[in-house]
């Protein structure tokens, strides 16, 4: 015992339960070598919760266990028991676990007082003779009530008590009692709560027709506890208890590598595609694209050869594989090689609890990397108003722990505001990615418009697209933006045709302009070349005449002299004179 | 005829007082009913917890009847002989002998899970 204690448990005053969430909840276990009781109304879970402490504890702490049964004959328990996969006749026979049958036998003649000194006395042999660690009484009460009046049954639970003690034994003592509506217990035995060091409550409500199981920690001596309610399961491998994130968790890994969308604009929008590991939300109203959009998402995963789950809440898998491959996502292949797991959830009946355990079981299972829940908001159905957004929380918050990138679409009401008000589950604000889709009805035609209302850290694109689904796939294109509003569809052709045609116009009646241009700047030029040679013209001209005069000038005094010459004369100064 | 001899063991749970006070009771009711025709085995828990624990017994103190009406069993101090009587075929019926008027009072704690 000693060993085992040192080696394996972390907390040396705790021991550790094994059941997924109490651990967590009661900070580490059950108080060591103390009595824990557990409280419940019929079918609360009490004994499988009481029996898998023993299991777990002889399975993986290497501790024996005895349970001693006061309701049920331990043939039945270990019969119930292979439901969950426990194999207890192996530890039975490895001397890890005993049952003991202590049920009162029903013609039991009865005559004055008695207590409980002699089974006490075997079980001293029992634990003494396997090392017993862990010790369960399953339905105290029964034998309790054997007992003529209070003091009697208050001296054998303090005989009980004092036992444990002596025997360091970590004991689990079951009770049956119904629970009012605030919790407390209405039952004979009330004053076990004070004597014990640990009390547990288990409660099961059904609320509009779906069962709700809590678990609360009641006391916890000596430790500090989660004092709320906290919603667990009896799924396949025993108990659940549902915890949300508690400060002891170290945060999960975070890491920058992005994953694609499985369309191609969408990852330009969002800056390369959504991180690993984040939870994206699409939202939008029915026939938005929504299941499409996180097929497509389903396709790229599996091309990338990472395990995927698609659980879809609201047709069967092959109406979903059918109905994707008429927008060429094909994911009957991934699905045939085993890549691509489809579960078709509308099998699955109950709380959002059973819905969130399936869920991370069949993903673990299937050791998914990606996980997409088509939608989540039918976790807010029926009866479950209270607990789906906790279940959506948890949901986010283990696969983000897992690693897992999770696609999560949420249904909008038709009839609620048009806006892109929350969804119902209100998860909005914890998704990393909300995409959301849209109808835009212009000109009689309905639209999808595709916006990305947030991305943390990444820089994303603000604008609405416009989703358009084809045979070839998934696309998204620019919407056409005119005068504050926006044109999708045949309105954004109509536009972008028209803008097309105009752009033609203007392109030729600038051609046409340059051509004239060009002859004017031609004209022009030979204009320039007429008139500069008109120049030279008017230039050679002015020189002819110019030498004209001077030759005529000549001409004259030559005359003159000849003249003078032919008439004799000697006065040539005044010939001159007669010049002038 | 023999009288037939009535063989009973008792298990107590060391000197507690309801085990004590068990002793004295069957003592007496055989005395008054069957005196010389029976046997008493007193096996106290503390001492041989193995056979307790073999032979099932967790509440002290318990007596089973061995002979004639092997397995019966009655839990508690015997304090009240009526019932005790009775599953020893011993009832006010087949009573051969006028004793335990004086328990009949007690006949109301007489309690049947």
């Amino acid at each position: 015992m000693e060993a085992v204690q040192s080696t394996v448990v972390p907390l040396p005053n705790k021991v550790p339960t094994g059941i997924a969430g109490l651990d967590e909840i009661s900070g580490g276990g059950l108080p060591r070598g103390r009595t824990t009781l557990l409280v419940g109304g019929s079918g609360s879970g009490k004994t499988i919760l009481a029996l898998q402490f023993l299991v777990n504890g002889a399975q993986d702490r290497n501790e024996a266990g005895i349970f001693v049964a006061f309701e049920e004959t331990p043939a039945r328990i270990v019969l119930n028991a292979e439901t969950f996969g426990w194999d207890l006749a192996a530890l039975q026979q490895q001397d890890k676990l005993y049952f003991m049958d202590a049920q009162p036998m029903p013609d039991l003649i009865q005559s004055g007082t008695f207590d409980l000194s002699g089974m006490l006395a075997a079980l001293g042999e029992k634990v003494a003779e396997l090392k017993v660690g862990r010790i369960v009484f399953d339905a105290l009460d029964i034998v309790l009530s054997l007992l003529p009046d209070a003091t009697s049954q208050r001296r054998e639970i303090y005989r009980l008590h004092a036992w444990l003690l002596e025997h360091e034994l970590t004991g689990i003592i079951t009770v049956k009692a119904d629970s009012d509506e605030s919790g407390t217990i209405s039952q004979p035995f009330g004053f076990m709560q004070f004597m014990v060091d640990c009390a547990i409550i288990l409660n099961h409500t059904v609320v509009l027709g779906v069962s709700q199981r809590n678990l609360r920690v009641q006391k916890y001596r000596g430790s500090s506890f989660d004092e709320n309610e906290s919603p667990f399961l009896i799924g396949k491998g025993g108990f659940e208890v549902a915890v949300t994130r508690t400060l002891g968790r170290g945060d999960a890994e975070v890491t920058s590598e992005r994953v694609s969308s499985g369309v191609q604009r969408l990852d330009t929008m969002l800056g390369g595609g959504y991180y690993r590991g984040a939870s994206v939300l699409i939202t939008g109203f029915p026939g938005t694209a929504k299941t499409t959009l996180s097929g497509a998402f389903a396709e790229a995963a599996c091309q990338r050869g990472e395990r995927t789950m698609f659980v879809s809440f609201d047709s069967d898998s092959n109406e979903v594989i059918r109905n994707l491959a008429s927008v060429d996502i094909q994911l009957n292949r991934f699905v045939e090689d085993g890549s691509l797991h489809m579960v078709s959830a509308r099998t699955i009946t109950g709380s959002a609890e059973t819905y969130l355990v399936r869920i991370k079981t069949l993903a673990k299972e299937h050791r998914a990397r990606c996980l997409i829940v088509d939608p989540i908001s039918t976790l807010s159905k029926s009866g479950n108003e209270l607990t789906a957004h906790s279940v959506a929380e948890r949901l986010i918050d283990w696969s983000k722990a897992a690693g897992i990138t999770l696609v999560c679409t949420s249904l909008l009401d038709e009839m609620s505001s048009q806006s892109e008000g929350g969804s119902p589950l209100q998860i909005s604000t914890l998704a990393d990615t909300w995409i959301h889709l849209n109808y835009l009805v212009q000109a009689g035609e309905r639209n999808r418009g595709m916006s990305i209302i947030k991305s943390r850290g990444t820089a994303h694109s603000n604008q609405v697209r416009e989703l358009i689904l084809s045979d070839a796939g998934i696309t998204v294109t620019d919407t056409y933006t005119a005068g504050g509003e926006v044109l999708m569809g045949t309105m954004r052709w109509e536009k972008e045709s028209a803008e097309r045609q105009a752009n033609e116009l203007a392109a030729v009646a600038a051609k046409l302009r340059s051509v004239k241009l060009e002859a004017e700047e031609a004209e022009l030029e030979a204009r320039v070349k007429s008139l500069q040679v008109e120049l030279a013209a008017k230039q050679t001209e002015k020189a002819v005449l110019a030498r004209s005069a001077e030759i005529h000038e000549s001409e004259l005094s030559l005359g003159r002299d000849r003249m003078r010459e032919l008439r004799g004369t000697d006065d040539v100064p005044a010939a001159s004179s007669v010049r002038r | 005829m023999t009288p037939e001899v009535f063989t009973f063991r008792l298990y107590i749970a060391g000197d507690a007082p309801n085990s004590l006070e068990a002793i004295a009771n069957l003592k007496a009711l055989c005395e008054t009913h069957l005196p010389d025709r029976h046997e008493i085995e007193i096996v106290d828990v503390y001492l041989d917890p193995k056979r307790a624990l073999t032979e099932a017994i967790f509440m002290t103190p318990t007596l089973v009847s061995l002979s004639p009406y092997p397995g019966r069993r009655i839990v508690g101090t015997l304090s009240n002989t009526e019932p005790i009587l009775q599953i020893l075929g011993l009832g006010p019926a087949q009573r051969r002998t006028v004793a335990g008027v004086k328990d009949r009072h007690a006949a109301s704690q007489l309690r049947r899970p």
